[in-house]
């Protein structure tokens, strides 16, 4: 165990120090961020000498470090837009990122999973049939375009719920369920495709001639070994979530980081941009490597018990 | 030659599968509107006048016969408009996915099959990749290379190369170890003749069933990327785009925004439904 | 006392290409303490009829049948659902497959004792303290310390000891065994075999093993029943049925049985010809007809009735005259 947990944390290092040297060099890539300081009316001269106080006039390898210190310290520099610490900025959006991807995560997950495993009972029962249903249209339908019915349905419509805004729950409701709706799709069929495989399984049989009741087999034997590959997947939606955020929380007005790094990108305000990358890149690298150690808990055969 | 034997069984589960016939026939009606679309479009979908402003649709009162799906706030034929933006979807889709399976499929063979070092470095590029938040990073390229069709299908194909190239990757694994690629490799066949003449036609079922699912996922990206202002430009009528336009009359004429995303939502919908059926018929699973 | 008194068992599983009839008109009885052997080829339904004893036959299954007495319960008409009350109450089953008949995934006490946990409210120590008894008993060293393992850290022949303990865990008085040897290698085979026999004598077990193997049954068979295409064709004492087999079919089964001594080097062993008939067809006569010695006209045209044998029957139109006498 201590080999494998060794090992997979120094895989997450490496992935660590390649993504914060991608949004690093982002800065340079799309243009000299010097002139985007000094903005449209800037001159040459002004670029040289926000240039020099920035330091970009350093080696790449030498500002990268530097940078790198500085975040290590939770310092991500300075915003060009609102002229303070992006750290600040960062902080007062995160929460509301953070609810809506965990609560609508969550909410996927509750509903995916046991309609996975009901779905999988019957394989064509009408159960499985409306399950799929579900989950090819929430494949189908743009997060964006959902919110935007949803908005004029329930809020406009019928005043259910407010329109845009987070300042109560309620401005949560619709942007929750719409988000949750397009990540419960792959979830659920991994469930139920898993339960399939692993209720068709020799040792599923064993459990059953053990004269254990159904919702042992299932939930003891069956759902433990079909959840392995949903323990991966789950990470990584969330990392889609986080991502799809972005629109979502434009739809509905929400003030979290999607929305700053979008407001932000229009305003070439790069510090914040490069930031919010970089968490969710560590935000994704952290959930992948925390559900490669749930599986390794799983299933000793991963963990490498001899 | 096992070919042979398979193929006309595959045709006939093909006709049986529900999936695939109704998605199917959906992608071919779509892609035959978007060749044909300056046949079928009844007015030019650029030109505007601002005198016949938001006339609504047809079931709507007050339209006018000549507009069936009425006019955006521009004056222009929203029906020529949602034609073609089947071009802008379909376009960018197989656009994106021809670079992006290019790039994958190539990094999969490559690590599948070669293993050692190679797979250890394309393995940690595929989870680097992984971990980078695609919208915002798409976004962020688009928004310095500026907004256009060439630039929106180059920033998607260099970053949607994932999917692609874990599947190929684990299909040239097993391949790998099969007995006629052992002979190949016995008899001192070419690797490039190996790789490419030899493993590729073998996994073309799964390729082909990714290859459609991506089309679908880079439809829905490009119209996010669009909405929100950083893909397609206008006036260009891309679905996204227009979803982002109707949304400023969202509140009274919201027929302006639920059409182009009900174009999405079936096109989509086909395009996966399509993949599903191919799955389902090669048996070529996907993890 | 009689575990099992089963009369005329049919079953039927739909599929692409039409009705499935597997099982066709089954008897079997199998009294506390005895060994019965139901012997046949693949495919000749032996398995789905074990599998329908232990109520876990695929769900598509149609079943009926008439008597069905199992462990005193009467099972006719009921569903699967009806077995909750006998598996690991008395009645357990030993599977094929030891490699994947285990959980990889809990460890070998887990799935020891979560059934009689379940089943008798045992304490896990008591639990766990006859597990550890029963695991020296089929031969696994230093058990206490391996029931913290896993399946994969055990062998094949080691992990069929651990299905046998598993099926012997509720103490049962009937057990199913079905081919628990076919996925072993040949040394290991042997062992786990006279393992089987030794825990049945012991027990006092009633054992209804299935194999394909004639030698395992010549070594441990009470009586044996033989299968094809559906139907028990002969039943009767393991001893009677060696030297004398009265349907033909079963007479190609022994023929094919090479001896070591007796056969000689070199020569062929005699197969049966032919080929099992499909079961989705009605068959209007024997079934082995087609692939009989004996077979004539009638043979194709009616179904062979029952002649009784003074050991057990025989369901064929000219059975090996001597017997019968």
């Amino acid at each position: 165990m201590l080999v494998y947990l060794l090992r997979r944390l120094a895989v997450a290092l490496c992935v660590c120090v390649a993504v914060s040297a991608l949004s690093f060099g982002l800065m340079f890539v799309v243009g000299d961020p010097a002139v985007a300081i000094a903005g449209a009316g800037g001159s040459a001269r002004d670029a040289e000498a926000i240039r020099h106080a920035y330091g970009f006039d350093r080696p790449y390898v030498v500002q990268y470090l530097g940078w790198v210190g500085h975040v290590l310290r939770g310092d991500f520099g300075q915003s060009i837009y609102f002229n303070m610490p992006v750290t600040e900025i960062v902080r007062a959006r995160l929460p509301v990122t953070a609810i809506l991807g965990g609560v609508s995560f969550t909410l996927a997950l509750v509903v995916a999973v046991p309609l996975g495993i009901v779905a999988a009972r019957k394989p064509g029962g009408l159960t499985d049939r409306l399950a799929l249903l579900l989950a090819v249209t929430g494949q189908a339908v743009p997060s964006f375009w959902l919110g935007l019915m949803a908005i004029v349905v329930f809020g406009v419509w019928h005043g259910l719920v407010p329109t845009s805004g987070a300042d109560t729950w309620q401005g949560y409701i619709l942007p929750v369920v719409v988000l949750a709706y397009s990540a419960m799709p792959a979830m659920m069929r991994i469930t139920r495709s898993g339960m399939i495989e692993v209720l068709g399984t020799d040792y599923i049989r064993s459990a059953e001639a053990k004269g254990l009741p159904t919702w042992q087999v299932i939930v003891g034997h069956a759902l433990r070994n079909a959840i392995l590959p949903l323990v991966s997947l789950a990470a990584l939606q969330l990392g889609v979530l986080l991502s799809g955020s972005i629109v979502i929380e434009s739809v509905f007005a929400l003030n979290g980081l999607g929305r700053l790094a979008w407001e932000s990108l229009l305003r070439a305000d790069l510090p914040v941009v490069q930031a919010v990358i970089l968490i969710l890149s560590l935000v994704y690298v952290v959930l992948t490597t925390a559900a490669d150690l749930v599986n390794a808990w799983l299933d000793p055969r991963i963990r490498g018990v001899r | 030659m096992a070919e042979e034997v398979i193929r006309p069984a595959l045709w006939r589960r093909g006709l049986r599968n529900v999936a695939l016939m109704s998605g199917g026939s959906v992608v071919v009606l779509m892609v035959l509107v978007a060749v044909l679309a300056p046949l079928l479009a009844p007015h030019d979908p650029y030109s505007q006048d601002l005198t016949r402003r938001l006339l609504p649709p047809f079931w709507i009162e007050g339209t006018d016969p000549t507009h069936l799906l009425g006019t955006d706030h521009l004056g222009r034929d929203y029906l020529s408009r949602l034609i073609y933006g089947a071009r802008i979807s379909l376009g960018v889709g197989f656009g994106v996915v021809l670079v992006s399976g290019l790039i994958g499929i190539s990094l999969g063979l490559v690590a599948g099959y070669f293993g050692g070092l190679a797979d250890m470095g394309i393995s940690f590029i595929i989870t680097t990749r992984l971990s980078l938040p695609i919208v915002l990073v798409a976004l962020a390229a688009v928004a310095f290379a500026g907004a256009s069709l060439a630039t929106l299908i180059t920033v998607l194909g260099l970053l949607l190369w994932d999917r692609f190239a874990v599947v190929s990757r684990a299909a040239a694994q097993s391949l790998r170890s099969r007995d006629f690629i052992k002979g190949l490799r016995a008899i001192g066949a070419g690797q490039v003749r190996i790789l490419f003449l030899e493993l590729l036609p073998n996994m073309r079922a799964a390729l082909i069933v990714v290859m459609t699912l991506e089309v679908a996922n880079v439809i829905l990206l490009e119209a996010a990327l669009s909405f929100l202002g950083l893909g397609v430009r206008a006036p260009t009528p891309s679905w996204g785009l227009m979803i982002s336009e109707g949304r400023d009359n969202i509140l009274f004429d919201p027929w302006l925004t639920a059409l182009p995303g009900a174009a999405l939502c079936v096109l989509v919908l086909a395009v996966n439904l399509l993949g599903d059926g191919l799955r389902d018929i090669t048996g070529g699973r996907l993890k | 006392m009689t575990l099992l008194d089963l009369q005329d068992l049919h079953v039927a599983i739909p599929t692409e290409r039409g009705l499935l009839r597997a099982v066709r008109g089954v008897d079997l009885r199998l009294a506390a303490g005895e060994t019965l052997c139901l012997v046949g080829e693949s495919g000749c339904g032996k398995s789905l009829t074990a599998m329908t004893l232990m109520g876990l036959g695929p769900k598509t299954a149609q079943t009926r049948s008439g008597r069905f007495t199992l462990l005193g319960q009467e099972m006719a008409g009921r569903g699967r659902a009806a077995w909750k009350t006998l598996r690991g109450r008395g009645l357990s089953m030993i599977f094929q497959d030891p490699m994947t008949s285990l959980n990889p995934t809990l460890t070998v006490g887990r799935q020891l004792t979560e059934g009689v946990i379940h089943t008798e409210g045992l304490t896990r120590r008591a639990a766990e303290a006859r597990a550890i008894a029963l695991l020296e008993r089929v031969g696994i060293a230093r058990a206490g310390q391996r029931l913290g393992q896993y399946p994969h850290q055990f062998s094949g022949g080691q992990r069929q000891r651990l299905m046998i303990a598993m099926a012997l865990m509720s103490e049962p008085k009937f057990l199913i065994a079905d081919e628990p040897t076919t996925a072993l290698d040949v040394t290991i085979q042997a062992q786990i075999l006279s393992l089987l026999a030794g825990l049945q004598r012991d027990l006092g077990l009633g054992l209804l093993l299935i194999t394909h193997d004639l030698g395992v049954v010549a070594a441990i068979a009470d009586r044996v029943a033989v299968m094809y295409a559906g139907r028990i064709v002969e039943e009767g004492s393991a001893s009677r049925i060696f030297r004398r087999p009265a349907h033909p079919y079963t007479a190609g089964l022994m023929a094919a049985i090479p001896v070591p001594g007796r056969t000689p080097r070199g020569t062929p062993l005699p197969a049966i010809p032919g080929r099992v008939p499909g079961l989705i067809e009605p068959i209007a006569g024997c079934a082995f007809c087609e692939r009989c010695a004996r077979g004539e006209t009638l043979c194709a045209a009616r179904p062979p009735s029952d002649v009784a044998l003074p050991d057990g029957r025989v369901e064929c139109h000219f059975p090996a005259v001597e017997i019968v006498q």
